[in-house]
Formats: structure tokens, C-alpha cells, sequence
């Protein structure tokens, strides 16, 4: 079957001409398009595909089957969600930059080729960098400079890829690709960067916190989504993807219980869940690679949710600082009320998402018979509960009242949240309907009564754990600090060292060139005292420095061929 | 049709009679118009000798009706068709625009003299491409330094001076070293004509005088297009010119030295020769290495930044000697592609920057700061020029990119296509130093608030623009015409 129109397109045209309309019908013109999108993927059926020939490549523009579709489906309604979101902006820039983002990331899952993804994959950096820079401020234009420069340098490790990948097999098909060939290896590199693999993470934390309230939520929804997507296409079954999977989930939690901006709270429990993605990607099974995109699904619903909450909050008080808040839930009860669904999600509890897509990960690890894998998943989860799913709403609507009495969030806001919710709250009551539109069949249960009670004693004890460290005083106070991580050694240490190196080597082409004019300079003087020719030139020596290099290079042509 | 048989020859004379002609009008706009007319005309003739060679065929032209090893002989194909189009299409767009831009550089009594030298030196380039006489070769490339030479002089800033006249003398001994490699030719076979000359080396290919030729002609045309190290005339030249000379020369002069490197490479030496028994491909490839990190390196600390797009052009000039040290047809249409799409780029790129000169008074990054709100469509056009030399899909700097990958990744020497990216980098961080003065600082004190170029200046300099737009999206111009220019080189000698 053939498609007239690429997904994403929609999406993509909608953006750019967003600008030109007036700002009054600029939000209900942008709500159009997803939910157009929204319509025309379900007149897609796996199998179509769009294929055309450009520059002597085959190019696979559209390729559609159940994995393209569930992220399809996903990104379409997150968009929906942002523009009901971001009603209120006014901006020319945010909104536009936003929509072409999600189109350009949605155009990139349906992508069938290498060279179609790299197109939309460097495409989603750009306007996503848009994004981030549209909150003005000096630390968001700096945040943003940083994101652009990795996630262009993971777009060059994706061409880069590509191009070795065709060397090797003739083919820029986007499959299945593995990593017993050079190519693979760049490509998953790639695909980590975007995945925020442990070491390449540092963007994420450092960009998504800097964006503007409503900027955050839509960055956390579609560049790691995509990066999991390229992955579980890609590398399933990948073996070393486990590990990174579990460091991923594990170490985070680390940071994430010391920060103190909640955002970045958020920004840190995003890698937490992204390594469980990763895992269900490693193990490569039916039911784990369902898992993972069951996750991403729900992930982008309930982190989108809790970024909206605290996108709210950041909107009305102007801060989302753990040690400034407190007590908001009496100012502020529906954006708690839809915080703590989004909380409830993440930690998995029973009814809501997470717990009906955490555990096909979990059951997967554990059906292939990994018990270390399995229990650091299970510290990871409970630490999940930990940051996200008690310290999130506590420090910022309960704890200690910091005496913030200010407006319940604009109708926009809670319209969006409020949806995400019913949401959260549908899949986690409706396993069945959801678990419909995964890659695979899936025949697993997750209200069985052992499941629910082993789930549910792990959530009491975390929060116990919780309640003891607050009342015994050792849970870390949450202070106004900056926490190093992996990225000063990037940012600070390489590049002071890139900048000795050019003004090293440049300095020394410069001292060689005045070594060798001293030189001639010497040998000139001699020839002048006997010709007493006079002046060769007042500026300097450097056009004898120049003459001598082209004497230098002749030298060694002559020498080079003789030899 | 008589006159179209003698398109070959009139491509040249035109130009050259338009010289004198200006210098005659004197006054007026009559100079002008006669140049324009000239670089139009000289356009249009190169668009039909390109359709007329596009498909193989080779068109000789013999001066005086002399047969080839005695007369001189011109001769189009489609490497020299591919040089037409560009010097002359370039030459037709910068015309128009130097008619405003020189108002502000050039004193009034100075602009015929300034008509009459452009007409000289596109008269020069066009003939360096399209004859095939190795001293009739020597003759234009003179005619065209020298008037260059005496173009950069007339810049506002009295710098220029200096960089004219250590261009004079660098050109000079570049010149005279290539004119020594041609006399030890002629010396060896006893004929000008190049055709002639490569069939009667043939015999004499390992000698010394030979391979002291190539060495004499390697250098000094290494020193004319302005590859490491001998790229040193170059940041100063480009920098005190005035705008519409800069632009020209930055997409012209040093890809007809090119030009000619590979015309002496592979039409007269050969290339089992140049490229099988010696040395110098791997000589070329680290020169080009050098010549992407170190001038890409230096661009980045660049002040001025007219001077950092000078030394990012001797970075790409790397790129391009890097395709051509490959040998392979890949790697030659790389390197052919990367030369066309680097010209069109760039140029587009100085004409928007004198535009944005004439308005901030100065081409300094703080005289630049601001210029996203003041200029919008200017600083607009040349972040996309810079997205080109970055090497961004949609941009024809991807294109260039991607053949030079290809052709590294065909020879299997995938650390190229990691030192390629690499210096992508670099691009990157040189092409934001625009970004970050023109969108995230203040306009100085005393700029008025929001003032374009004049569209005489913004026509011109967008069509490059779009041009190099253009050419990142439809190849069949550019890389047609280079893989076929690289075949027929190749091909001739196997």
C-alpha cells in the first residue's frame, strides 16, 4: 500500500506556518493538526510504506508497522497535550518550534531508512533547541548551546554510521543491525547519546530544567522516546544493553534524592526510567520488547504529567525549588491532586500505568533468569517511588508550609494534566485495551493477587523508609547546591585543553614561520651588506617568512620525488 | 550558426574588450554597463557550452584557424564547462551587486578603473579555464593576479596596501614557479599544447626534469589556491578588499588554480604518475589535514569576521585537496562538488556581510553585535551560509560532505570520516561566534534600530544563498557535472 502523506508532515507544516496566524487562533489552528495526525494514523495498516529514489538511494520515506504505530500514537497525543498545555503562550516562537519537533520526531519513527532518520533526527535537535531557547534567559541560551552541540554530534555519529554501515552491506535499510560491524557500533552510539546512556547523559539534566514551564514538557516527551524507539528497532536482543539498562536505572536515584531544583528531580528520574526501557530493549524478547514500548508509552504520559505539575507550580510561584515550597496543596489542590496521579504512575502503584508496564520489564528480566538484573530493577523501583512519587509532591505541596498563597494553575493547564490523568489512570485500569496496540500479542495478567501484594509491600516499605529518614533528621536536606556530575569533565576540564591545543599549535606555526624568517632575516641582512640593496619592507618579516615556507615546501617536493 | 562555433573564444575576448571600454567611458555609469553586459554575456555563452559538453562531448577551438600543436587551441569539456559556469555566474551575480556596494568603498573617480579591472580579471579566469595551452595558461593567470592585485589595493582600509602587496609578491613567485614547471615541459617535449604535451611525456615520464616540473608546478599552484602552509597571503587579502572583491575572489580565483592543478595532474602528467610513483597523495592528504584543523582552529579566535570566514576558507580548501589526494572518481567529484558548492556559499556569504559592513560601519564581531534585530534578513542569510559550511543536511555544504565520506569509506579509511566530522566541529563553533554576537548580544550604542542593506546589496547576496540552499537539495547540476568531469579524468588514462 502506498501513503500520500508522510506522518509527521501534518505536524511539521502546521509548525512552520503557525507564525503566520494571527495570535488569537494560533493555539486552536496548532490543536488541529495533531488531532489530524491522530486520524490519519489510524487509517494506517502495517505493511504500507512510501519509497522513492533520491541521490541513487533507495529511500524508504514511510515505513509503517506496530512498533512505528505505538510511537506513532504516543507522540500524536502528547502533542494534543502540549498545545492544550501551552494555551496561554502568546509567543510566535515556542509553540511553532515545539510542533515542528514533535512533527519532525514523529516523521523520524516512521522513517524506513538511515539517511530519512538522520534528516529528521537532526531536525528534532534543532527545533528542539528552539524550545530551550525560548525561555530568554542566560542559562537556558548557555543549557541550549550545550544540548545542540551533543545532540548535533550524535546526529554526525548517526551519519557517520550510515555511511559505514552502507560501505559494509550496500543497504541504508533501518532494521534490525547489531553490532558485529563497525557501523552498528557508531549507530548505537548515536542512539545512546539520544537515549541518555550513563556518561551521555549529562544534556538531558542539564537542558530540560532551563526550558520555559511549558518548553520542559514538551522536550521530555519526544527526543529520549525517539532514541528508545531507534533502539528497540535496532539493537534488540543487544546483551551489553542490559547493563547499561540497570546502571542506568539505578545510579540516578543518587542524584535525584540530593537536588534540590524539582524539575531536575524529574530530569534525573526520566534516566531512571529510560534504563528501564533499555533493559526491556537488551533482553529482546517478545514480551520485554512490549514492556519497553508500553513504558515509553506510558512514560511520556505520567513524566509529561508530573512536568506539567511542576510546570504549574513553577508558573504561579516562580520557583520550583524544594527548600522555597511547601504547603501549596491549599492554594493549589488540583495540581496536587493531578501530581500525586502522576506520582501514583511512576511508582507503579496498582491502577494506575506504571504498574502495567514496569512489570512485563520486570517479568521479562525475570523469566530469562537474570536474578542481579531483576534486584537491582527492584532497588531501582523503589527508589522511583522514593524521589518521584513521595519527594516530588511532599516538598512541593505538603512538608513544611512556606507560606506561598497563590492561584490554582490557568483552565488550560488543568485541562491538559487533568487529561494526561484520565489517561494514566485508563491504562492502569484497562491493561487489555491498551495492551492491544503493542508490537506483540501479549498474554500476561498483571492484576494476579501476588503481583499486587509483592508490589504493594515494596511501596510500603519505601515510604516507610521515607517517613523514618524525615523524622530521624538523616534524609539529606535538600540544599542550594550544585551537584558535579560526569559533564564538568566535558565542560570544563576538555575544554580548556582544546583551547591550549589551538593556541599551541597555532602558536607554533607562527614561532616555526619566525624562526625560519630570523633565519632569513639573517642570511637577507648578509645579502644586503654586500649589496647594500637597502630596505626589503617595513611591516615586519612575515612576507620573507611566507617566501621561505614556499622554498621550504620545494625543498621537499624535489627531495620526496628524487628519493 | 557562425558565431556559436566561436563561443569558445569570445567567452574570453568579450570580457577583455569590456576593459578598455570602461576605461574609455570613464565617466557615468557606462563602465558598468559594459562590464555587466561582458560578465552576462560570458554567463549565458558558459550555460550553452555546458548544455552543448554535458553529455561528452569535447569542443576544440583553433585561434587563427592554426592547427592544434602549432596554433593555440581552446578547449571545452565538461571539468572546464563546470569552471565556466561558475566563475561566470558568480561574476554575473557580484556585478550588480558591486554597483552600490563600491559607492561606499571606492572613491567616485576610481570606480571605472575598478569595472575595468574586474572585466580584466574575469577575462583572466575564463581564460585559465578554457585554454589548452600551457603558456597561454601562464599569460591569463597573470592578467588575472594582476588586476586582482590592484583590486584588493583599492580597499578602504589602508592595510590593504600591505595585503596587496604581499599578495603581489607571493602571487608572483607562485606565477614564476609554475611558469618554470612549464618551460622544464617544454624543454622535455618541445610543445605547449597540453593534449600534445601529455602524449609526448609518455616516453619521458620518471626523468628528473619532469618530476622537477611537477614539483615547481605543485608549489606554485599550491601557493595560488592557498593550501597549507602556503596559505598565508590569503586572511589579510580577503579581509581589506573591498566586499564585492572579496566575495568574487573567494569563489573564484583560488578554485581556478584548482583548476588547473588537476588539469595538469591528470590531463598532462597522468595519474599513474602523480599519484602511483610518488609521494604526493600522501603529502596532499596530510597538507589537507593541516589545512582543516589548524586554519579551522585559527578561524575560531578570529575578531574580525570578514578574516574568520578567510580562514575557514583555507579549511575548506583542505576538504577539497583532501578529495583530490583520494584518486579515485569519488573522490575527485567530491572534491569537484565541494569546490562549487564552497564557491557559491561563500561568496553568498561575503556579499551579505559587506551589506551588513556598509550599514554597522565595520566587520569586527562587536560591530556585528545585534545584528539578528537590526538586520534580520541579513543575519538570517548568512547563519544559513554557515549552516552550509557546517555541513548541515539541506544545505549544499551536506552534499560536499557526504561525497567526501563516501569516497574516504571506498577506500576504506574510516579515521578520515571521523577527522571529517571532527573538524565539522570546528565549523560549528566559528559559525556560532556569528550566531552569538548577532543574536544574544546587544546592538553597540548609536546603531539606528532597524535598518536593512539596501536591496541592490540583499538581492544578489540571497540568490547565492539560496543557490547554496538550492544545490543541497537537487545535485543533478553539480554532482552530474563533477562525476562526469572525474570520469572523462579518470577514465582517459586507464
Amino acid at each position: 500500500m502506498i501513503i500520500d502523506l508522510p506522518p509527521g508532515l501534518l505536524l511539521l507544516g502546521a509548525g512552520l506556518l503557525a507564525p503566520l496566524v494571527p495570535v488569537r487562533m494560533r493555539a486552536a489552528f496548532l490543536l488541529l493538526a495533531p488531532a489530524a495526525e491522530f486520524v490519519q494514523l489510524l487509517s494506517l495498516a502495517p505493511g504500507m510504506t512510501l519509497r522513492s529514489e533520491v541521490f541513487g538511494f533507495a529511500l524508504e520515506w514511510v515505513r509503517v508497522d506496530r512498533l512505528s504505530l505505538a510511537f506513532g500514537y504516543i507522540f500524536a497525543i502528547a502533542a494534543l497535550l502540549n498545545v492544550i498545555f501551552a494555551w496561554h503562550l502568546r509567543s510566535r516562537l515556542e509553540p511553532s518550534a515545539a510542533m515542528v519537533y514533535a512533527g519532525a520526531a514523529m516523521a523520524a519513527v516512521f522513517a524506513g531508512d538511515l539517511l530519512t532518520l538522520f534528516l529528521y533526527w537532526e531536525l528534532t535537535a534543532v527545533a528542539a533547541v528552539l524550545v530551550i531557547w525560548a525561555r530568554g534567559s542566560e542559562r537556558a541560551f548557555r543549557a541550549g548551546f550545550r544540548y545542540i552541540v551533543v545532540q548535533l554530534a550524535s546526529g554526525m555519529l548517526l551519519a557517520a554510521g550510515a555511511a559505514l554501515r552502507y560501505a559494509e552491506t550496500g543497504s541504508l535499510a533501518f532494521g534490525a543491525i547489531g553490532l558485529d560491524q563497525a557501523g552498528g557500533v557508531l549507530l548505537l552510539l548515536a542512539f545512546g547519546v539520544k537515549c541518555a546512556f550513563p556518561f551521555l547523559h549529562n544534556w538531558l539534566q542539564d537542558a530540560y530544567p532551563e526550558a520555559t514551564v511549558t518548553g520542559t514538557v514538551v522536550l521530555s516527551a519526544f527526543t529520549t522516546k525517539l532514541g528508545i524507539y531507534a533502539l528497540a528497532r535496532s539493537f534488540p536482543g543487544t546483551e551489553m544493553l542490559i547493563w547499561i539498562g540497570t546502571a542506568m536505572a539505578a545510579f540516578p536515584i543518587f542524584y535525584a534524592v540530593i537536588e534540590n531544583d524539582l524539575r531536575r528531580v524529574l530530569a534525573y528520574s526520566m534516566n531512571n526510567q529510560l534504563g528501564f526501557m533499555v533493559v526491556g530493549v537488551g533482553l529482546g524478547t517478545e514480551m520485554s520488547l512490549n514492556g519497553t514500548v508500553a513504558h515509553a508509552f506510558a512514560d511520556i504520559l505520567f513524566k509529561g504529567l508530573l512536568f506539567m505539575s511542576m510546570g504549574a507550580v513553577l508558573f504561579r510561584t516562580g520557583t520550583v525549588n524544594g527548600t522555597n515550597l511547601g504547603g501549596l496543596y491549599k492554594s493549589m489542590p488540583w495540581t496536587a491532586g493531578f501530581c500525586i496521579i502522576g506520582a501514583a504512575s511512576i511508582s507503579a502503584f496498582p491502577l494506575f500505568s506504571g504498574f502495567v508496564t514496569k512489570s512485563l520489564i520486570m517479568t521479562a528480566t525475570a523469566a530469562d533468569g537474570r536474578l542481579l538484573e531483576w534486584l537491582i530493577l527492584l532497588f531501582a523501583s523503589a527508589g522511583v517511588f522514593h524521589h518521584a512519587g513521595i519527594k516530588i509532591p511532599y516538598f512541593a505541596f505538603f512538608a513544611h508550609d512556606a507560606g506561598i498563597r497563590c492561584k490554582e494553575a490557568p483552565a488550560n493547564m488543568l485541562i491538559a494534566m487533568g487529561l494526561a490523568a484520565a489517561l494514566c489512570v485508563g491504562i492502569g485500569v484497562f491493561p487489555g485495551l491498551f495492551y492491544s496496540i503493542l508490537p506483540f500479542a501479549v498474554a500476561y495478567e498483571p492484576y494476579t493477587a501476588s503481583h499486587v501484594v509483592a508490589q504493594l509491600q515494596l511501596l510500603v516499605f519505601s515510604a516507610l523508609a521515607f517517613a523514618v529518614l524525615m523524622r530521624t533528621g538523616i534524609y539529606p536536606q535538600e540544599l542550594r547546591s550544585v551537584n558535579l556530575d560526569f559533564d564538568w569533565l566535558y565542560r570544563r576540564a576538555a575544554f580548556c585543553a582544546v583551547q591550549r591545543a589551538t593556541t599551541f599549535t597555532s602558536g607554533c606555526i607562527h614561532r616555526l614561520g619566525a624562526i625560519l624568517s630570523h633565519a632569513a632575516a639573517w642570511m637577507l641582512a648578509q645579502g644586503e651588506r654586500r649589496t647594500s640593496a637597502g630596505q626589503f619592507m617595513a611591516d615586519g618579516g612575515s612576507t620573507r617568512g611566507m617566501a621561505l615556507w614556499v622554498m621550504v615546501m620545494l625543498v621537499s617536493y624535489l627531495v620526496l620525488y628524487y628519493i | 550558426m557562425s558565431v556559436a562555433l566561436h563561443m569558445p573564444v569570445l567567452q574570453v575576448v568579450v570580457p577583455l574588450l569590456s576593459a578598455p571600454l570602461a576605461v574609455l567611458a570613464r565617466r557615468g555609469s557606462l563602465p558598468f554597463m559594459f562590464t555587466t553586459a561582458a560578465a552576462w554575456f560570458a554567463f549565458a555563452t558558459s550555460i550553452a557550452l555546458w548544455m552543448e559538453v554535458e553529455h561528452g562531448a569535447v569542443l576544440s577551438y583553433f585561434i587563427g584557424s592554426w592547427p592544434a600543436p602549432w596554433g593555440i587551441e581552446y578547449r571545452v569539456d565538461r571539468l572546464s564547462a563546470l569552471f565556466l559556469l561558475l566563475v561566470s555566474g558568480l561574476a554575473a551575480v557580484v556585478l550588480p551587486y558591486s554597483r552600490r556596494s563600491i559607492q561606499a568603498e571606492i572613491p567616485r573617480e576610481q570606480h571605472y578603473l575598478f569595472y575595468a579591472l574586474f572585466s580584466l580579471c574575469l577575462a583572466g579566469l575564463l581564460g585559465i579555464t578554457v585554454t589548452a595551452d600551457a603558456f597561454n595558461i601562464f599569460v591569463f593567470l597573470e592578467i588575472a593576479s594582476l588586476s586582482t592585485y590592484v583590486m584588493i589595493a583599492l580597499g578602504r582600509d589602508r592595510r590593504a596596501l600591505v595585503a596587496s602587496y604581499q599578495y603581489l609578491v607571493m602571487g608572483t613567485i607562485g606565477a614564476t614557479f609554475f611558469v618554470i614547471g612549464v618551460g622544464l615541459l617544454y624543454l622535455m617535449t618541445g610543445t605547449l599544447n597540453l593534449p600534445d604535451m601529455a602524449e609526448r611525456l609518455a616516453a619521458e615520464r620518471h626523468t628528473r626534469p619532469v618530476l622537477a616540473a611537477l614539483a615547481f608546478i605543485t608549489v606554485g599552484l599550491s601557493l595560488k589556491l592557498a593550501l597549507f602552509p602556503l596559505h598565508q597571503w590569503l586572511p589579510n587579502a580577503y579581509t581589506y578588499a573591498p566586499s564585492a572583491v572579496t566575495a568574487f575572489l573567494a569563489g573564484t580565483a583560488t578554485k581556478v588554480s584548482l583548476y588547473v592543478l588537476v588539469r595538469f595532474y591528470y590531463s598532462v602528467f597522468g595519474e599513474s604518475l602523480v599519484f602511483r610513483h610518488l609521494p604526493l597523495p600522501e603529502i596532499m592528504l596530510l597538507l589537507s589535514l593541516a589545512a582543516m584543523f589548524v586554519a579551522s582552529g585559527i578561524a575560531i579566535f578570529q575578531r574580525d569576521f570578514k578574516k574568520l570566514l578567510a580562514w575557514s576558507s583555507i579549511g575548506q580548501i583542505g576538504y577539497i585537496t583532501l578529495g583530490l589526494s583520494f584518486d579515485t572518481v569519488t573522490g575527485l567529484t567530491a572534491s569537484l562538488v565541494n569546490l562549487f558548492n564552497q564557491a557559491v556559499t561563500k561568496c553568498g556569504l561575503f556579499l551579505l556581510l559587506g551589506g551588513a559592513v556598509i550599514v554597522a560601519g565595520g566587520s569586527t564581531l562587536e560591530r556585528l553585535a545585534g545584528l539578528g534585530r537590526t538586520m534580520p534578513l541579513t543575519s538570517f542569510g548568512i547563519v544559513i551560509g554557515g549552516l552550509g559550511l557546517i555541513g548541515v543536511p539541506g544545505t549544499a555544504g551536506f552534499i560536499s560532505k557526504w561525497y567526501l565520506v563516501l569516497a574516504a569509506l571506498e577506500r576504506g579509511e574510516w579515521w578520515l570520516v571521523f577527522a571529517v566530522l571532527l573538524s565539522s566541529l570546528l565549523a560549528v563553533a566559528y559559525v556560532w561566534r556569528f550566531v552569538e554576537a548577532a543574536y544574544f548580544r546587544p546592538a553597540p550604542p548609536g546603531r539606528p534600530p532597524r535598518r536593512e542593506a539596501p536591496a541592490s546589496l540583499l538581492i544578489p547576496a540571497w540568490l547565492m544563498i539560496a543557490a547554496s540552499v538550492y544545490f543541497g537539495l537537487d545535485t543533478s547540476v553539480t554532482v552530474g557535472s563533477a562525476s562526469g568531469a572525474a570520469e572523462m579524468l579518470i577514465g582517459v588514462k586507464k
